[in-house]
C-alpha cells in the first residue's frame, strides 16, 4: 500500500505539462492596388527606387519612415496627385484592380473618385456641413434632393459624425472642431463611393481623443474600403494597420504584417527605426 | 547595435538588464547556500538563507515596476518589447527558484539534528541545476540563443536523475521504515531541484524568444534553431 502511494507520488513528481501549440493562420486577401518596380523623380532627384508593394483589399496598410523617405510621395502616386507637381516622372507600373492607372486612356477624375484622399490638415470648403458632403456627388451629376439627402446621411453615419451634426447640417463646416472637420473630410471623400482611401497623416493635428475617434473610424471603414495611411506616429500605425511598410531613402525596406513588424522585424534598419535607434 | 536616440531610455533598459542579473546572481547564491546547508547539516546557514529570500522578492517587485514603467512611458517595440516582456517572465521564474531554495532549507532544518547519508546524486544534481541557471542568465546577457537552447536540452538529464533517485530510494524505504522520513525529505529536495531546472529552462526559452522572436515553449526541444 505504501508502494502504491509512493508510485502515485512518483507520477505526480515526474509528470510534465504539455500544452497545445497555437497555430497562427493569416487569411490571404486579394490585391487591390499594386506598385510594380516604381521609380519616381522630382526633376533630377530620384524619390523612389524600384518600389514594389501590393496593397490588399479591405485592409489598412500603413506607410512609415522618417521625413523624406518617400512614403508621402508613394501615397500620392496611387491616385496621381503627383501629376500636379511639375517636373515629376514615373517609371514602372501602378495597378488598380490589375489595370495601370498611368495608362493614357485613364480618366484621372474618375481615378480620383475611385481612390479618394484625406489630408493632414482638415480642409473643409467654406460651405455648410451638408454642402461639403454633397459636393462630390453634385460634381458627378447627382441633382435629386432626396438622393443627396440619403447620400449625406449615409456617409455622415459612416464617418461617425451623423449624431454630432444631424441637427445643424446647414451650419458652416468651419464651425466644427478640428476632429469633426477631419471626419467631415473623410465623409466628403466617402460620398463619391470610393474603393480606396488614401490618408496622409489624418490625425497628426488632432488631440488624443479626436485621434482615437479617427482611428476607430479607420477600423470601421476597412470593412468596406481599402485604406492606405501615412503616419509619423508609429503607435498609430501599430494600432490601426494590418500591414506596415517601412520606407527609408526612397526604398521600401520592409513590408509585412503589422504585428510582426512591431514585435520581430526582419531587417535591422526597420528594428532601429521602430525602436527609436535612428540617427 | 546602435544606441537609442533617447539616452535616458537606453539607460533604463540597461538598468533593467543589470537588475535581472543581480537578481539571478542572488538566486544562484541562494541555491548554493541551501544545498550546502543540507549537505553540511548547517541549521544556521539554512535559517540565514531563508531570511535572505525577502531580498529576492524585493527584486521581483522592483523589476516588475521597472517593466510596467517602461511599457507605459516608452511604448517599446521589437527587441526592446521582447526584452521587457521576457524580463517580466524571467523575474517570476527567478522568484519561484528563490522559493524552492527556501523549501530546500526547510528540509535541511528538519534533517539537521539527525545524522544521515545523503543520496549520492543529490549534490551532483544541485551542481547541474546551478549550472543551468547560470547558463540561462549568461544567455540572457549575451543574447546567445544557442546557449539558451543547450540549457533546454540539459533539462532532460535532470529529469532522468530525479527519476533514478526516486527508483533507488523507493525499495530502500520500503524495506527500512526508519529511512522513510529522511528519504522523503531528500526526495522532496530532488523534486525542488528538478523544478528549479524547469524554471531555468523557462528562462532559457524566453531568452530564445527575446533573441529570435520565436517561441519554442511547450514544444519538444529542437536540436538547433
Amino acid at each position: 500500500m505504501a508502494d502504491d502511494r509512493m508510485r502515485g507520488l512518483a507520477f505526480e513528481m515526474t509528470s510534465g505539462l504539455a500544452g497545445p501549440a497555437a497555430a497562427a493562420v493569416s487569411e490571404a486577401k486579394s490585391t487591390k492596388v499594386e506598385a510594380v518596380s516604381v521609380d519616381f523623380f522630382y526633376g533630377e532627384t530620384q524619390a523612389l527606387h524600384e518600389v514594389s508593394l501590393a496593397v490588399a483589399e479591405r485592409e489598412v496598410t500603413a506607410l512609415i519612415g522618417p521625413s523624406g523617405c518617400g512614403k508621402s510621395t508613394f501615397l500620392r502616386l496611387l491616385n496621381r496627385m503627383n501629376d500636379l507637381v511639375p517636373g515629376t516622372r514615373l517609371q514602372g507600373r501602378v495597378l488598380l484592380d490589375g489595370a495601370d492607372i498611368y495608362d493614357p486612356s485613364v480618366d484621372v477624375v474618375d481615378l480620383r473618385r475611385r481612390v479618394g484622399m484625406v489630408f493632414q490638415r482638415s480642409n473643409p470648403f467654406p460651405k455648410s456641413i451638408y454642402d461639403n458632403v454633397a459636393y462630390g456627388p453634385r460634381i458627378h451629376g447627382v441633382r435629386d434632393k432626396a438622393r443627396l439627402d440619403e447620400v449625406v446621411e449615409r456617409t455622415l453615419h459612416r464617418a461617425a459624425l451623423w449624431d454630432e451634426v444631424k441637427d445643424r447640417l446647414s451650419d458652416s463646416a468651419l464651425a466644427l472642431s478640428g476632429g469633426q472637420q477631419q471626419r467631415l473630410c473623410i465623409a466628403r471623400a466617402l460620398a463619391v463611393e470610393p474603393e480606396v482611401l488614401l490618408m496622409d497623416e489624418p490625425a497628426s493635428a488632432l488631440d488624443p481623443l479626436a485621434t482615437a475617434k479617427i482611428e476607430e473610424l479607420i477600423h470601421e471603414l476597412k470593412v468596406r474600403y481599402t485604406i492606405v495611411i501615412v503616419t509619423h506616429n508609429m503607435q498609430q500605425a501599430a494600432r490601426v494597420s494590418d500591414r506596415t511598410a517601412y520606407f527609408y531613402l526612397g526604398n521600401l525596406v520592409e513590408f509585412g504584417p503589422t504585428a510582426q513588424i512591431f514585435t520581430n522585424p526582419t531587417r535591422q534598419e526597420t528594428e532601429d527605426y521602430i525602436t527609436g535607434r535612428f540617427g | 547595435m546602435p544606441q537609442h536616440t533617447d539616452r535616458r531610455y537606453e539607460e533604463e533598459l540597461g538598468r533593467l538588464r543589470q537588475h535581472i542579473l543581480e537578481m539571478g546572481g542572488l538566486v544562484e547564491r541562494q541555491i548554493g547556500d541551501a544545498t550546502r546547508s543540507l549537505s553540511t547539516a548547517n541549521r544556521s546557514l539554512a535559517e540565514a538563507t531563508i531570511e535572505r529570500d525577502h531580498e529576492v522578492n524585493h527584486y521581483d517587485v522592483e523589476i516588475d515596476e521597472e517593466c510596467v514603467h517602461l511599457l507605459a512611458l516608452r511604448q517599446p517595440a521589437a527587441r526592446d518589447l521582447r526584452l521587457i516582456t521576457t524580463s517580466l517572465k524571467i523575474t517570476t521564474d527567478l522568484e519561484r527558484i528563490g522559493d524552492m531554495a527556501v523549501n530546500i532549507c526547510e528540509r535541511a532544518i528538519e534533517l539537521s539534528d539527525r545524522p544521515l547519508d545523503l543520496i549520492v546524486d543529490l549534490p551532483r544534481m544541485a551542481e547541474m541545476v546551478k549550472k543551468m541557471l547560470r547558463e540561462s542568465l549568461d544567455a540572457f546577457v549575451r543574447e546567445d540563443a544557442d546557449l539558451a537552447l543547450a540549457v533546454c536540452q540539459e533539462d532532460d538529464d535532470v529529469d532522468l536523475l530525479h527519476r533514478e533517485m526516486f527508483n533507488e530510494m523507493l525499495p530502500r524505504m520500503s524495506s527500512d521504515p526508519s529511512l522513510l522520513v529522511p528519504g522523503m525529505a531528500q526526495l522532496f529536495v530532488s523534486k525542488y531541484l528538478e523544478r528549479i531546472a524547469d524554471h531555468a529552462t523557462n528562462i532559457a526559452e524566453m531568452v530564445i524568444f527575446m533573441v529570435k522572436g520565436k517561441s519554442i515553449r511547450h514544444l519538444s526541444v529542437p536540436s538547433s534553431l
